[in-house]
């Protein structure tokens, strides 16, 4: 009785955690986790954040700018943290610690009891000291709070200066320049990310960046802000040089946000930072730092990963476990304004005897130095600019110290002829970390893979590799395929029951067989009748290889109903019809032909997304008078329903408009109809705008074209819908004979060798060398495929033909094209009613009632 | 097949009409019937069923893709792909499922299906 009551009355432990950005965050879910634990002791934990909201992603803090919201930052939400019990409070700066009584006390008075204190404070902008710097348009660039300081700021300037070259400001600058500022970065050091680069890797840097349009200054020191004659602003230089803005975002260093430890005695650094050991435990035991605040080894680690090692090590330390902090690997890889920038460990070569390769391709723009140890046995540090598609391999080779390869410098030269030595997953040790977002080791992947997971989808779940930034996407994917190949477990790719093969084996089957019928294939390389997979996959197929109507009687019967009516069947089995408007650009006639057919047929009218017209509701009996109309007021289909070329979105282009630097209307027109017609594993989008403000959002396409002063630069494979995925920059300054070949070559590459439903960015993505192969293949022609690819595309541009002028011309297609063989009556289940001054389909209830009421007329008139 | 005095065999259209390994519909006084002409290897199969597709709710099934499992011929709903047995009626992903089944057959070109009055 009495130990029951004792059970009772004791209190749980209690955790304070001050300040809730991405590290306290993480501290908060390690305890979640914890409580979670069947057999633990639970935890109450507090929460007291400055900021008016809960923790939110601020390494993607600029994509606020390109339209994320709050929302899309947060990284979790107050029911989350209510349904896992957490209490917590915004706007709640916490004042004041007193040690011996174990209180915190807030701005507002309230006070808090603790049992253990975590302090995750992070850390705050540094803004020099210079006379003017605390004008109403000098801002910083941390918090929403900020970013939102600063929309409001560039809603009313011209030019933007960001003051410091390093990481956050060149993310900054993109920021600004995404705001539409003409954009400066003023930066004190002779280079650009003087921390992660090397000198020639700043330098190439540098010009990448002012290609983009914002204007690098280096070794400037700002001496005074004074007001300016063209701007709001005058900065005025040391050397002796002044530059005139509308704004100034400093971004030049971060400061531990140490206060609450320096006022209530908490051991401090000399140069700031709460002193923490390797539990992340500050001198007093009962409290703990962690992520930016904290000040490990004499070191401030200014990144998340690390931020994330401390909030695990100091939340294993509170609940029992062994985990601890031992420093961090501050390699990093990003991408800044589009540009490739990796830096891993030693990078300037400063560790003594350090020995280093430098590869530099001027024309590519690409800078990859590597450094290595007196004996060229161990990789120290890398730079890569421009290209950092091998530093996953150089990251396992200096984390791991594995032995370098005879020549290293193969690990950053292109490869010539034989593939450069790419590192084997076999050859990493069980503890290599895989994913540093999550701290996943190889050990982590095996073990997951013991404990029953059976796929790459498993181990995302159970082990959360991956998930994180990404960056180890790949290398997770060739682990865990290697891991089930050493299993046994075979990894199909069969298309169906029907087909033992891929679809890019199909495609070679159909063409070096040269069969031309769905029946033919069957008989020689497959079984049974098929099924909804492989008829309307090899549909697509003959079409690509054959050039064929796609409702010839031989392959009507393969097509998906969207094929086989030309449009795409709605909930109520009615259809859309969507005419091609080519780049977007339509006639007042051809405008008023739309308006009057859906008046005609009482069609439901809406803009589609590719800047098109649909035509909801048409009754398939209804379908060929439609096109029939439509096709005398001079349109063609849009092949809406089928899996090939849709739009060529464009901008309005040079001809209007006062920034567009090239006829981005004339080229998505001329683009559209080359391709229109050509079928493809999935369905392809274009986009080309005029000027780099890139209105027509090219870069969300599998094809994007956006114009420079010198003519295209072409983005390829990207895509929006369920995941969406930006383009990558394939080539830049294309005149328009060369952008038509690459396309040619990379769409006909795409259609051959693409698995069924596979977008764009998928198939690179699992092309061995991903971009940099493609790369090879089409502007290189390393295959030698580029003329039978071009040869091709020619063959499928020649003999295009308009799908529902082909339907309406034959009476054999023409006669599909009815509800009834028996009747000229139509489906009576189809019922609309109006909305908005338009027609929807009827719901269940709505159908219900309007028969009750024909009923009910019915026996009323008899 | 047997018929009495309350089944008849009824002219739904001619042989034509049908189109190879896929489906027209014919309207039974307000019944819709999917008709399907299926040839298997040497064989020539008619099919008739009910055209309204239980799940979508739509009166859509004739436009369907037809294909096989295993050694049954099928009919795929082109609004959800749930697959249906020709020749039962039955939905083989959703056993709940099943879909009335006409008998039908050629005379002298014409198609007949078994109708109860």
């Amino acid at each position: 009785m009495s130990t029951a009551l004792k059970i009772n009355t004791e209190h749980k432990q209690r955790i304070l955690v001050i300040g809730n950005g991405m590290v306290g965050h993480h501290f908060v879910e390690q305890i979640i986790q914890h409580n979670a634990t069947v057999d633990s002791q639970p935890i109450e934990l507090m929460v007291l954040s400055a900021e008016p909201r809960l923790a939110y992603d601020r390494v993607h803090l600029s994509e606020f700018f390109s339209g994320k919201s709050a929302q899309d930052l947060a990284l979790t939400t107050p029911e989350y943290y209510q349904a896992n019990e957490v209490r917590f409070s915004l706007n709640a700066k916490a004042v004041d610690i007193n040690k011996l009584t174990k209180t915190v006390t807030t701005e507002q008075g309230m006070q808090y009891q603790y049992d253990k204190l975590v302090l995750c404070t992070g850390s705050y902008p540094f803004v020099p000291p210079i006379p003017g710097n605390d004008q109403p348009h000098c801002l910083v660039y941390r918090t929403i709070e900020d970013l939102e300081a600063i929309s409001a700021s560039a809603a009313v300037s011209k030019v933007g200066v960001v003051v410091g070259g390093g990481l956050l400001g060149l993310e900054a600058a993109n920021a600004l320049k995404e705001a539409g500022l003409q954009t400066h970065v003023v930066e004190f050091a002779p280079q650009l990310m003087s921390v992660q680069v090397d000198g020639g890797g700043g330098r190439l840097l540098r010009s990448k960046i002012e290609a983009l349009g914002v204007q690098v200054h280096t070794q400037k020191a700002t001496q005074s802000i004074e007001a300016g004659q063209q701007c709001r602003y005058k900065m005025c230089f040391a050397d002796g040089e002044v530059l005139e803005t509308d704004m100034i975002l400093f971004s030049a260093g971060i400061r531990p946000q140490d206060n609450l430890a320096r006022e209530f005695d908490i051991a401090i650094g000399d140069r700031g930072g709460v002193v923490v050991n390797n539990q992340c435990q500050t001198n007093d035991p009962d409290i703990y730092a962690i992520g930016e605040c904290a000040l490990w080894n004499n070191f401030i680690f200014g990144l998340v990963a690390p931020g994330y090692t401390m909030a695990r090590a100091a939340a294993s330390h509170i609940t029992g476990g062994d985990l601890s902090f031992e420093g961090a690997d501050m390699s990093t890889k990003l991408k800044l304004m589009g540009v490739e920038v990796g830096s891993i460990g030693d990078a300037h070569g400063r560790t003594e005897g350090a020995l280093c390769y430098t590869y530099e391709n001027q024309p590519l723009q690409q800078y990859k130095k590597i450094v290595v140890d007196s004996q060229q046995k161990t990789l120290l540090g890398a730079v890569l600019i421009g290209d950092t598609s091998q530093y996953d391999t150089l990251l396992q080779y200096a984390l791991n110290g594995l032995a370098l390869p005879e020549f290293p410098e193969s690990l950053i030269l292109p490869a010539s002829g034989e593939a450069a030595p790419g590192l084997g997953v076999d050859a990493l040790p069980t503890h290599a970390t895989i994913c540093s977002c999550h701290n996943v080791s190889k050990g982590d992947i095996i073990d997951a893979f013991d404990t029953g997971a059976c796929n790459l989808a498993d181990i995302k779940v159970c082990t959360k590799a991956s998930t994180g930034c990404g960056g180890c996407a790949a290398l997770l994917k060739t682990l865990v395929d290697g891991e089930l190949e050493k299993r046994g477990v075979e990894v199909k790719k069969d298309m169906c029951e029907h087909f033992a093969y891929s679809r890019q084996e199909m495609f070679h089957l159909v063409k070096v067989g040269k069969i031309k019928t769905f029946d033919g294939l069957l008989a020689k390389h497959g079984k049974g009748l098929g099924c909804e997979i492989c008829k309307p996959a090899s549909a697509s197929i003959f079409a690509s290889v054959w050039h064929d109507f796609v409702l010839t009687t031989d392959h009507v019967s393969l097509q998906d109903t969207n094929d086989t009516y030309l449009g795409n069947m709605q909930k109520d089995g009615t259809y859309s019809v969507i005419p091609r408007v080519a780049g977007g650009e339509i006639t007042p006639e051809k405008l008023i032909v739309l308006g009057q057919v859906a008046k005609d047929y009482q069609l439901y009218t809406k803009i589609t997304g590719g800047q098109r017209i649909v035509l909801f509701g048409a009754r398939v009996e209804q379908l060929p008078a439609i096109w029939q109309t439509l096709i005398d007021a001079g349109f063609e289909t849009g092949h809406a329903y089928a899996k090939a070329l849709r739009t060529v979105k464009s901008c309005v282009g040079s001809t209007w408009c006062r920034y567009g630097v090239q006829d981005s209307v004339g080229q998505a027109i001329d683009l559209e109809n080359r391709y229109k017609g050509l079928r493809a594993p999935h369905k392809i989008k274009f986009a080309v705008s005029g000027c780099t403000r890139e209105c027509a959002e090219a870069q969300s396409k599998d094809i994007g074209i956006i114009a420079t002063e010198n003519g295209w630069n072409l983005y390829v494979c990207g895509n929006g819908g369920m995941k969406p995925r930006h383009g990558d920059l394939f080539a830049t300054d294309l005149d328009t004979q060369t952008l038509v070949k690459y396309i040619d070559r990379i769409l006909m590459f795409y259609v051959t060798t693409a698995d069924r439903l596979q977008r764009t960015s998928v198939w690179m993505e699992n092309l061995e060398g991903g971009l940099d192969y493609l790369k090879e293949v089409v502007i290189a022609d390393s295959l030698g495929l580029n003329l039978e690819l071009e040869t091709q595309m020619q063959e499928v541009v020649d003999s295009y033909q308009c799908e529902w002028k082909t339907a309406i011309d034959n009476s054999e297609s023409r006669k599909r094209f009815r509800q009834f063989v028996n009747s000229d009556k139509s489906d009576m289940n189809i019922v609309f009613v109006e909305e908005r001054q338009q027609i929807r389909p009827a719901t269940e209830s709505e159908k219900q009632e309007y028969q009750n009421r024909a009923k009910a007329l019915a026996q009323e008139l008899v | 097949m047997m018929s009495n005095n309350n089944t008849n065999w009824i002219t739904v259209c001619s042989d034509s009409d049908l189109v190879n390994n896929s489906g027209v519909c014919a309207l039974l006084e307000d019944q819709q019937i999917a008709l399907f002409k299926v040839q298997d290897a040497d064989q020539q199969k008619l099919y008739a069923i009910s055209n309204w597709d239980p799940i979508g709710k739509a009166n859509v099934l004739y436009r369907g893709l037809i294909g096989s499992v295993d050694k049954s011929t099928v009919v795929i709903s082109p609004l959800y792909k749930q697959r249906y047995c020709l020749e039962s009626g039955q939905c083989l992903d959703d056993q709940h499922n099943q879909l009335r089944v006409y008998p039908v057959r050629v005379e002298q070109q014409k198609i007949q299906v078994l109708w109860a009055n």
